[in-house]
């Protein structure tokens, strides 16, 4: 089960990693691509903090809408679209809830990832976030059909994209300004890849604090 | 880095304010979201054409905003593509009932936010259309890629299908000259320096003293290889004939099917350059190359086309497609006919291109 104030925790967590990563990203980008992947998040997600109170009342579906429209409008370049459609499938898939159940976190995660894939066009192994994501997006699905609990799932689901971004190092870059790199974009780590990672390991960070809390 | 800029995170507001400044004659702007128009739209009854891009490579696109040309421009961020809300803000602003086109470069960022701004403008009852560019030889292997970049082919598209509209074109038309203007212009750029993005503060890539890269992109992507150092006569020849050379180029794009309503995948392929084909040579310079030099390698190139039998019947020189400060230019033939030709020539009233009137 995850809650709604755990869905607003998640995203200030992520928010604060996008802040703290921000020169790490925007690095990793520079490398392939136009340098500009931290700053752009940066600015979108700062937006977002200054749109959350607003919503904070209302369903977890309307909050992550807010979160993909703002995205949409204020990031640009090619992680705009991506993040702000992941967002926007993700909050169609949840509309009206307060809190989710597994199967909801579940068609949460893969309605987010279709949409990335149908918006970026971009297949496993092209060098994209989408290398982060799907195999993440696998293990939640498989690690819950074990029967394993949310948190178990998410567990297994960050270590898969951390594997995910970790490979994507070798790659050639077939999407995006990083594709007219050619064998050049090879050894470098995928910054969308990476700030994906940075996305479900604050979910799993925001799951473990209050599972803590919980408990302890 | 020494630049005229008071805050890297003002560079592009303040330049739009000075820009309208200078101009108000010509147009108006709109902040949250940003926006540069036409300062009489929307003008009824007559297709809007807008363009956007990233900042950095003025004067495209704001500098081509007035009669004859462009209805609406949407500047991004330095070299990032502009958001969805001001194509769509823009679209609303100059719509004059006839439709909007969207002529958007071959970048992903651009691509996809374009595509989300035809996605809301149609449920609100606003007809859009967009066209790809997609001109650069440079990028060799187009099929492990985005495919080829749009580069300079798009000032020239953006002049041809800007005066189409004010003929009064619809929308169709104005869509299917867009496309036509794409397939038969082919461009490559060449960099003696990087640029530098103001937000960053340093070279976005290192060229030695007595070094060029070959093919680049217009935001300092690389090209096809870095040598040393030619005279403008050897880099010029270089540059053409990596065009007039180039085979018949397919790909597949994705246009809106107004049938359908949704998008459908359109495989397109442009003719090579023939002997005896008519051309518009465009030499472009990149943003810190003085125009003696432009003149220098559009002297290499009438030579070159001469002796190919090419026949240019029009030209562009100078800095309308720039990479901020980047030393290096750029060269885009455009095979033309009739109806190219008279559309090249109507009347133009923009911050940075004007004649006829």
């Amino acid at each position: 089960m995850v809650t709604k104030e755990q869905i607003l925790q998640w995203l200030q967590t992520f928010a604060a990693e996008i802040e703290q990563n921000k020169d790490y990203l925007t690095e990793l980008d520079a490398a392939i691509g136009d340098a500009d992947h931290g700053i752009n998040m940066e600015r979108g997600f700062k937006k977002v903090m200054s749109q959350l109170p607003s919503v904070a009342d209302k369903d977890i579906g309307s909050i992550l809408k807010t979160v993909s429209m703002t995205l949409i409008s204020s990031v640009g370049g090619a992680s705009g679209p991506l993040y702000g459609t992941l967002f926007l499938r993700a909050s169609t898939a949840v509309t009206g809830k307060q809190e989710l159940t597994d199967e909801d976190v579940l068609s949460f995660l893969q309605s987010g990832l279709d949409g990335v894939l149908q918006r970026g066009k971009a297949q496993l192994g092209d060098k994209t976030m989408v290398d982060a994501l799907s195999p993440a997006v696998a293990t939640f699905v498989q690690t819950i059909s074990e029967g394993k609990n949310t948190l178990e799932a998410m567990q297994q689901t960050v270590v898969a994209a951390e594997q995910g971004m970790k490979d994507t190092t070798p790659m050639l870059a077939k999407k995006g300004r990083a594709s007219y790199l050619g064998e050049r974009s090879i050894g470098h780590q995928d910054p969308g890849a990476t700030s994906s990672y940075l996305m479900l390991k604050s979910l799993l960070a925001t799951l473990e604090s209050s599972n803590n809390e919980a408990t302890g | 880095m020494k630049k005229l800029i008071n805050q890297p995170e003002d560079f592009v507001r303040e330049s739009l304010d000075g820009m309208v400044a200078a101009h108000p004659d010509l147009l108006k702007v709109q902040f949250e979201p940003n926006f540069v128009y036409r300062a009489d739209a929307p003008v009824q009854g007559k297709v809007a054409i807008i363009s956007g891009g990233g900042s950095g490579h003025e004067p495209m696109h704001a500098g081509f905003v007035g009669m004859g040309m462009l209805d609406a421009a949407c500047p991004g961020e330095v070299f990032t593509s502009p958001t969805p809300d001001q194509m769509l803000e823009a679209a609303k602003k100059v719509d004059g009932g006839a439709g909007i086109l969207y002529i958007v470069k071959n970048y992903s960022g651009d691509v996809m936010n374009f595509e989300m701004a035809t996605e809301l403008a149609r449920p609100e009852g606003i007809q859009v259309l967009n066209i790809l560019i997609d001109d650069d030889v440079a990028v060799k292997d187009s099929l492990y890629t985005q495919g080829r970049r749009g580069v300079g082919t798009t000032v020239l598209a953006e002049k041809i299908c800007g005066a189409a509209a004010e003929q009064r074109y619809n929308l169709q038309q104005v869509a299917d000259l867009c496309r036509r203007v794409n397939l038969n212009g082919r461009s490559m750029g060449v960099a003696l320096t990087s640029c530098t993005v103001p937000a960053k503060g340093t070279p976005t890539f290192e060229l030695g003293d007595r070094e060029i890269e070959i093919g680049i992109g217009i935001h300092g992507e690389p090209g096809r290889e870095r040598m040393t150092l030619k005279s403008a006569d050897e880099i010029a020849e270089m540059l053409a004939l990596s065009i007039i050379e180039d085979s018949p180029y397919q790909r597949t794009m994705r246009e809106w099917d107004e049938d359908k309503e949704e998008w459908v995948e359109v495989e397109l392929t442009d003719p090579k350059v023939e002997k005896g084909d008519r051309l518009l040579a465009f030499v472009n310079g990149m943003g810190g190359t003085p125009l003696s030099e432009l003149y220098i390698v559009y002297r290499k190139l009438a030579e070159v086309c001469q002796q190919q039998g090419l026949q240019i019947v029009r030209n562009l020189i100078g800095s309308y497609i720039t990479s901020l400060d980047m030393q290096g230019c750029s060269i885009t033939l455009l095979k033309l006919d009739d109806e190219m030709i008279q559309l090249w020539d109507a009347p133009v009233k923009t911050p940075s291109l004007r004649w006829g009137i």
